[in-house]
């Protein structure tokens, strides 16, 4: 690796003490991310993700290993040198956490007047800033006049207001509709490639590391399950909750056992219409395919091809309205006649 | 009774000892009752800067003094009231058990305002390094300013029901009035005149409380 990562996380575990005794939360994680890229971390809830990003800016002190930032340990560092390390780290929510009591441009001017920068210089900044994510004509506002998504827009504002080089978002997008959830998305990224901040998106939707992230890395039961590029993960998750988040619901397994048997004839319909896919997807049900003999003869499929129906009589019904309405020709078949 | 010039002349001084007797022990109360307060929340085991063995004996310092009533209190500290203002009459030493009384009281008051801080804004605060003073000052206070507004109102008042109990040991204002006039002296109509002016100095206080709390309350609308 030619370039020191931006974080470093080396064997890093974390322990509460609760009423009820030890958890385990975290548990050996090594984790490097580099500079520039938007690495995502996935898990269900309860998986430790959200107490590892707050490991990353030590609001959770680990128990065991350290965190990097750029090279320096913030275990190493003085309690008044992680206040000053953190200013280099933005954070946003999945509650936006933005203060009731001030208006949106001063909520902005926040971490401005955190870090003591002149009043006049923070105002000019917070205004630019609201300019960058579409709300300088809200500034006078108060948190509680904006929807959700303006909120997390003046949180983002709010966070990357110091410039910091490192941006982790906490469900940044859990509480927001698919649509804003877009455009939301779409400001991180275009903030990560405009400013270079390297993103660390928490999430539990794969939608969003697909839409976003460069790498990624499954986090279950306090372990890193898998890590890598969002690609390479995608085409061939490795570990079971990696098939499981990513493949979610396609992986079904149905009983058939004896179940009713239809037969569809191709009978010159277009070989370019998947007929049987269509239907799988459009029914969202299985079928068994127990025989097939087709043929495309100068662009019209002919043949036939025996599939086998669902168990549940409900699910079976609903197959066979749609090969009735899509106007397939098939036909009942009784056991051992094809 | 007729109301001559001399009753409504003694109404009247009545009416200003007890607004002075209750506005400055209220303030001084604040004074001690709001560092009281954020320190009570800061060094909570899950609080900003967690000291317990501090929290807890200021816990229980407030606890015991706020177990003592009111009365028995006035008459304990009669020497330490002496001491520090050279008399036990008169409104200016009613000035004294007021404060030993309400500043614990309006410690936990605050208290109690503090911790309804969203603990994520704290959260945010800490995320972009602010310290412990930056979060007391421009988190925990300004985000619970509606709050204290309507335990201030609280506050006073029961700080005027507290000083007109001092009548009781000669601490004047319009508790004075009352016990020497309705209660010895079986004026019924002097007690109930007295009574009705404390009833519309709370209701001033209640309202003027809860108004500006709205006023300046920016999560509604």
């Amino acid at each position: 690796m030619s370039e020191e990562p931006i974080i470093r996380i080396e064997h890093l575990s974390k322990i509460f003490d609760t009423a009820n005794g030890k958890v385990k939360a975290l548990e050996d994680i090594n984790l490097s991310i580099e500079k520039g890229e938007i690495f995502g971390i996935i898990g269900l809830s309860g998986a430790g993700k959200s107490t590892l990003v707050r490991c990353i800016n030590y609001l959770e002190i680990p128990t065991a290993g350290e965190v990097f930032f750029e090279g320096r340990s913030l275990k190493s560092m003085s309690e008044k040198e992680q206040r000053k390390t953190r200013q280099s780290m933005g954070m946003i929510f999945q509650q936006f956490n933005l203060l009731a009591q001030r208006n949106v441009v001063r909520n902005v001017c926040f971490p401005l007047e955190i870090a003591g920068v002149d009043k006049n210089a923070a105002r000019k900044r917070a205004e630019e800033l609201l300019e960058l994510v579409g709300l300088k004509d809200r500034m006078e506002a108060y948190p509680a006049q904006l929807s959700g998504g303006q909120k997390q827009r003046v949180a983002i504002a709010r966070a990357i207001a110091t410039n910091p080089k490192l941006l982790l978002c906490d469900e940044a997008t859990s509480a927001l509709d698919p649509n804003t959830t877009k455009s939301i998305l779409n400001l991180l990224k275009d903030i990560n490639r405009r400013f270079g901040i390297t993103v660390i998106v928490i999430t539990h939707e794969m939608a969003v590391i697909e839409a976003i992230c460069d790498r990624v890395a499954i986090i279950d039961q306090s372990h890193i399950a898998e890590s890598g590029s969002v690609s390479e993960i995608f085409a061939e998750p490795k570990s079971k909750i990696g098939r499981q988040l990513i493949l979610g619901d396609a992986v079904r397994h149905e009983e058939f056992g004896n179940s009713r048997k239809i037969r569809i004839i191709f009978d010159g319909r277009s070989s370019f219409e998947p007929v049987i896919a269509n239907m799988i997807l459009s029914c969202r049900l299985p079928v068994n395919i127990i025989y097939a003999s087709t043929k495309d003869i100068g662009g019209t499929a002919c043949g036939q091809m025996v599939i086998q129906l669902p168990e549940e009589e409900a699910d079976a019904e609903r197959l066979l309205s749609y090969l009735r309405v899509k106007k397939v020709t098939f036909e009942e078949v009784k056991n051992d006649e094809f | 009774m007729s109301f001559d010039q001399a009753t409504v002349n003694m109404i009247m001084v009545g009416i200003w000892e007890t607004i002075y007797m209750v506005f400055v022990s209220s303030a001084i109360s604040y004074l001690l009752g709001i560092p009281l307060g954020i320190i009570l929340v800061v060094t909570d085991k899950k609080g900003i800067h967690p000291i317990p063995v501090l929290n807890a004996v200021l816990g229980i310092i407030i606890n015991l003094l706020r177990s003592v009533p009111f009365l028995i209190l006035l008459v304990a500290v009669l020497p330490f009231t002496r001491m520090v203002v050279g008399t036990t009459l008169g409104a200016r030493a009613v000035i004294v058990p007021l404060v030993i009384a309400a500043a614990p009281y309006v410690a936990r008051m605050v208290e109690s305002s503090l911790k309804e801080v969203d603990a994520g804004v704290i959260e945010a605060a800490k995320s972009m390094g602010a310290d412990t003073l930056q979060i007391v000052w421009k988190v925990l206070l300004p985000e619970s300013r509606p709050s204290l507004l309507i335990g201030a109102a609280i506050s006073i008042t029961t700080i005027l029901g507290y000083s007109a109990m001092a009548g009781f040991v000669g601490g004047g204002g319009l508790g004075t009035i009352a016990i020497n006039y309705g209660y010895y002296r079986y004026q019924t109509d002097m007690m109930l005149i007295t009574v009705a002016i404390l009833v519309i100095i709370v209701q001033i206080i209640q309202e003027a409380g809860m108004r500006m709390s709205k006023a300046g309350d920016r999560r509604i609308r």
